[in-house]
């Protein structure tokens, strides 16, 4: 990759994050309903509303505000929060690491999962060159196709109640509710992760197998496959070695769009478990009109989501050298 | 269009059948009325007169579960009608035309698509506020990038092909290409898009009015019923369990018959 | 060496199609084979059952395949990973298409050494460009590191067969190799795969529907059509005194200079 393109493609990354935070900014400007009336409620008297206002900064013309409102959130100060009246950095710092580190373990579910189950299921589709497939092979397949067709059908968030109630409710491995925070006990804070980014994995893993089997599949009948056997590769050799790299191409970008996707579902399983991630304070900061909060978490999550899809672009430009730029 | 010989289509229709009939039967007729309070009847076992049982007022479950399926699915035909309307729209001229306005339409359908649906809405509903017509604007507003993306991306291939060409040199207009020998050619991938699109639909539906930012009470919604249900988890499973598993297979269907349709292209 | 006795495939669709019909054919080392019919005389399916590539999963097969006394048809999955590559290699019809567009045509070419050998890796490099070398790839060092995509047909096909006799196999079954090539990369294929037969004396099936190009490389023709073979027999025996009438009608249809002279 040449300098030009990286340049070209940060250039996207900071064009893209600027338009976003604008829209954000916008947006949450021209919203009726004054945060300062629900700040000091009904009865404030009138100086008392101008002085919040002119200690806001809301008695600025629009894009004085936004100026100041950029050039602030570049320097890494996001704003005061209406409704907590701290900085939303801080009021952010730890949720952040919740939502993070929930995201992530999700992810690694997701691969751990869908990775070897992926690559079994497509082995076994394969049509099989030691001999046409049994029938009772057949019927693995059949009836592993079809539970990961349910499972890809179930919400993330019915996961969720699903495993709270066998797993929290029946079995009791864990307290739902009982979150702890990374503070208190790093150890605990891990553990309560554990079912809800599960209930995030589990459908997710379905799509990604299925997308894994259905990539495989399209590739098995290729030329250069059938190159690889006459050359005396064995099943397992030719898939992992020849099928896997040409098939890993839109699992990978799946996955960038998975990993946003699981960002931002984690807004929904934060509700369901009862963490209190960045999730629930957006919804929080929505339901109380703390816009600084509210723009604050939309353009991290967009900027997690923009670097996300340049990251899939530069894995992918490393694995294809057609696509890759010399 | 070409269907395969598969289980696919037959399952996904058994089921989107099962659980649409439920839905429009729901609509005229439900074993009692949803938001009858029974106080002397709360949280019932399932029984002959409450069939999935009560709630924690003494409503029937399945009654309200019934009205439920029919609510998101509203909101579900809603927002495609917008969303598939507009995108086809789009879509159909930016594809058949292109220049620089279908590459600006694109780009920035590009950016408003990479982003997870569901933060989008939420954005949405915080600026113009909860309630089921919001839901479905928010939703079927989100939705045309990529029923325009999927129309345009449709159109731009076949209009390349030999047979279009033919039609222009035999004098056909543009609006008549565009209606008559384009558009049935894209139907069989439109309405895949369609199914998953309705999929897409139910789940974000049921995701807002999980997060109470969705259908307000008294209204019913699968996802509303489905946080409601939660407290009681352990008091009446069956509560929540009806209410996921009509979403489950609400959606199940539609992504089955989605699988069933074959696209010319992977002949 | 390859012995095929009464060989017949049948698909096992409702349309019950028997590509190949009782066929018997003979390899001997070292020999120079062609195998000529139309699309759809079953030599492909003919050439893939002598590879056990043959689709297993929608077709019923019957006869036997010997090499050296082995027969093809029974042998395990493993036994068969082994023969292929070391005692038979293969090349294909599509250049464009037969090599793994994200792999080093190198690390390609030498994966046959890999799979069926212990040979070090840089000893694997030497090797592979010593076959570059002996199939006229040009700058194999440089040529090692580079993918399929930025190699002309010719070269990948040059490629196909550096990777089929680097193990030294016994048998290289050319299955429309020259086909998807341009007429002069075609002539300098023919001429590579003979002097390799000369150097190395693998036997060569060579499996064309084009009879002017079998008649400038092999010896012996065998002639397929609708699955059955109707004529084998040495190349001059062939086109001087062809006794089938199909045949009669290939060796017709090649267009010759007399023929050219005597329409204008």
């Amino acid at each position: 990759m040449t300098l030009k393109y990286i340049l070209k493609r940060v250039g996207v990354f900071v064009v893209t994050l600027f338009v976003i935070s604008t829209l954000a900014f916008i947006a949450f400007s021209i919203i009726p309903g004054d945060p300062v009336t629900r700040m000091l409620g009904m009865n404030a008297s009138e100086e008392r509303i101008v002085e919040m206002r002119s200690e806001l900064g809301l008695d600025k013309p629009i894009h004085t505000r936004f100026f100041k409102w950029l050039q602030s959130f570049v320097t890494g100060d996001f704003g005061k929060s209406y409704s907590y009246s701290i900085p939303v950095r801080e009021l952010l710092s730890d949720k952040v690491l919740t939502t993070a580190s929930l995201s992530l373990m999700a992810f690694v579910f997701v691969l751990a999962i869908s990775m070897p189950l992926g690559l079994l299921l497509s082995r076994y589709s394969i049509i099989s060159s030691k001999g046409a497939k049994s029938s009772f092979q057949r019927a693995i397949i059949s009836a592993a196709t079809a539970l990961n067709q349910i499972i890809m059908s179930i919400p993330p968030f019915f996961t969720g109640i699903i495993i709270t109630y066998v797993f929290g409710l029946i079995l009791r491995f864990f307290t739902p509710g009982a979150f702890v925070p990374y503070s208190g006990n790093p150890a605990a804070f891990y553990a309560y992760l554990i079912f809800p980014a599960l209930s995030i994995a589990l459908p997710r893993s379905a799509m990604v197998i299925k997308l894994i089997r259905g990539s495989v599949l399209n590739e098995a009948g290729s030329d250069y496959v059938r190159t690889a056997y006459s050359r005396g590769g064995g099943q397992w050799y030719v898939l992992l070695v020849h099928i896997m790299r040409n098939a890993l191409i839109p699992v990978i970008n799946f996955l960038a769009m998975t990993l946003s996707d699981i960002v931002a579902g984690s807004i929904i399983i934060e509700q369901v478990f009862a963490i209190p991630g960045m999730g629930r304070l957006l919804l929080l900061s929505i339901s109380n009109r703390d816009y600084p909060v509210v723009q604050t978490i939309v353009v991290i999550i967009a900027s997690v989501v923009v670097i996300l899809n340049l990251l899939a672009d530069v894995i992918c430009q490393y694995i294809d050298p057609r696509i890759r730029i010399t | 269009m070409i269907i395969k010989k598969n289980h696919y289509l037959f399952f996904g229709f058994i089921i989107t059948a099962l659980v649409l009939s439920i839905a429009i039967i729901g609509f005229f007729w439900t074993p009692n009325n949803p938001n009858a309070i029974d106080s002397s009847n709360r949280f019932a076992s399932p029984s002959t007169k409450y069939p999935l049982g009560t709630d924690n007022f003494g409503r029937c479950i399945l009654s309200r579960v019934v009205e439920g399926i029919g609510a998101t699915v509203l909101v579900a035909v809603f927002t495609l009608i917008i969303g598939f309307g507009v995108g086809l729209i789009i879509g159909t001229l930016t594809g058949y035309y292109g220049g620089w306005v279908d590459e600006l339409l694109m780009r920035s359908g590009d950016v408003v698509m990479a982003f997870p649906s569901i933060l989008l809405a939420l954005v949405f509903i915080s600026i113009t506020g909860t309630g089921r017509y919001n839901v479905i604007i928010a939703l079927g507003v989100l939705f045309i990038p990529s029923f325009a993306r999927v129309v345009r991306g449709e159109f731009v291939r076949i209009r390349e092909l030999d047979f279009v060409h033919s039609a222009k040199i035999m004098g056909a207009g543009p609006l008549r290409i565009m209606l008559v020998h384009i558009l049935p050619n894209a139907i069989p991938v439109l309405l895949r898009f369609l199914a998953i699109g309705f999929n897409n639909a139910v789940l974000a539906e049921a995701s807002m009015s999980y997060l109470g930012l969705g259908v307000q009470p008294p209204d019913s919604s699968l996802g509303r019923l489905l946080s409601d249900s939660q407290p009681f988890l352990f008091t009446a499973p069956w509560y929540a369990l009806s209410a996921g598993v009509a979403i489950v297979l609400l959606i199940l269907g539609f992504s089955l018959i989605s699988e069933g349709i074959v696209l010319p292209r992977s002949e | 060496m390859l012995s095929i006795k009464n060989l017949s495939i049948t698909f096992t669709n409702e349309f019950a199609v028997e590509a190949v019909h009782d066929v018997s054919l003979n390899i001997a080392p070292g020999e120079r084979l062609g195998l000529v019919g139309e699309s759809g005389s079953g030599k492909t399916m003919l050439a893939l059952a002598i590879s056990g590539l043959y689709p297993r999963s929608t077709t019923r097969i019957s006869g036997e395949v010997l090499f050296n006394g082995t027969d093809i048809l029974k042998c395990s999955s493993k036994e068969l990973c082994r023969l292929r590559g070391k005692e038979i290699g293969m090349v294909f019809q599509e250049p464009m298409t037969s090599l793994n567009p994200l792999m080093k045509v190198g690390r390609q070419i030498e994966e046959t050494l890999k799979m069926h050998t212990n040979t070090p890796p840089t000893r694997r490099r030497e090797l592979a460009l010593e076959a570059m070398e002996s199939v006229e790839l040009p700058d194999p060092k440089l040529t090692y590191e580079k993918y399929p995509h930025q190699l002309s047909g010719g070269q990948r096909q040059r490629a196909m067969i550096a990777s089929a006799i680097i193990a030294d196999p016994k048998l290289l079954i050319a299955d429309e190799a020259t086909t998807a090539l341009d007429v002069t990369s075609q002539s300098q294929i023919i001429d590579l795969l003979a002097r390799i037969n000369e150097r190395h004396g693998v036997a060569i099936l060579f499996i064309s529907h084009d009879l002017s190009v079998i008649r400038r490389l092999c010896n012996r023709v065998a002639v397929m059509h609708a699955g059955k073979i109707v004529e084998d027999s040495s190349t001059q025996a062939v086109f001087e005194n062809p006794k089938d009438d199909y045949t009669k009608r290939l060796i017709a249809a090649i267009p010759t200079r007399d023929k050219r002279r005597r329409q204008t």
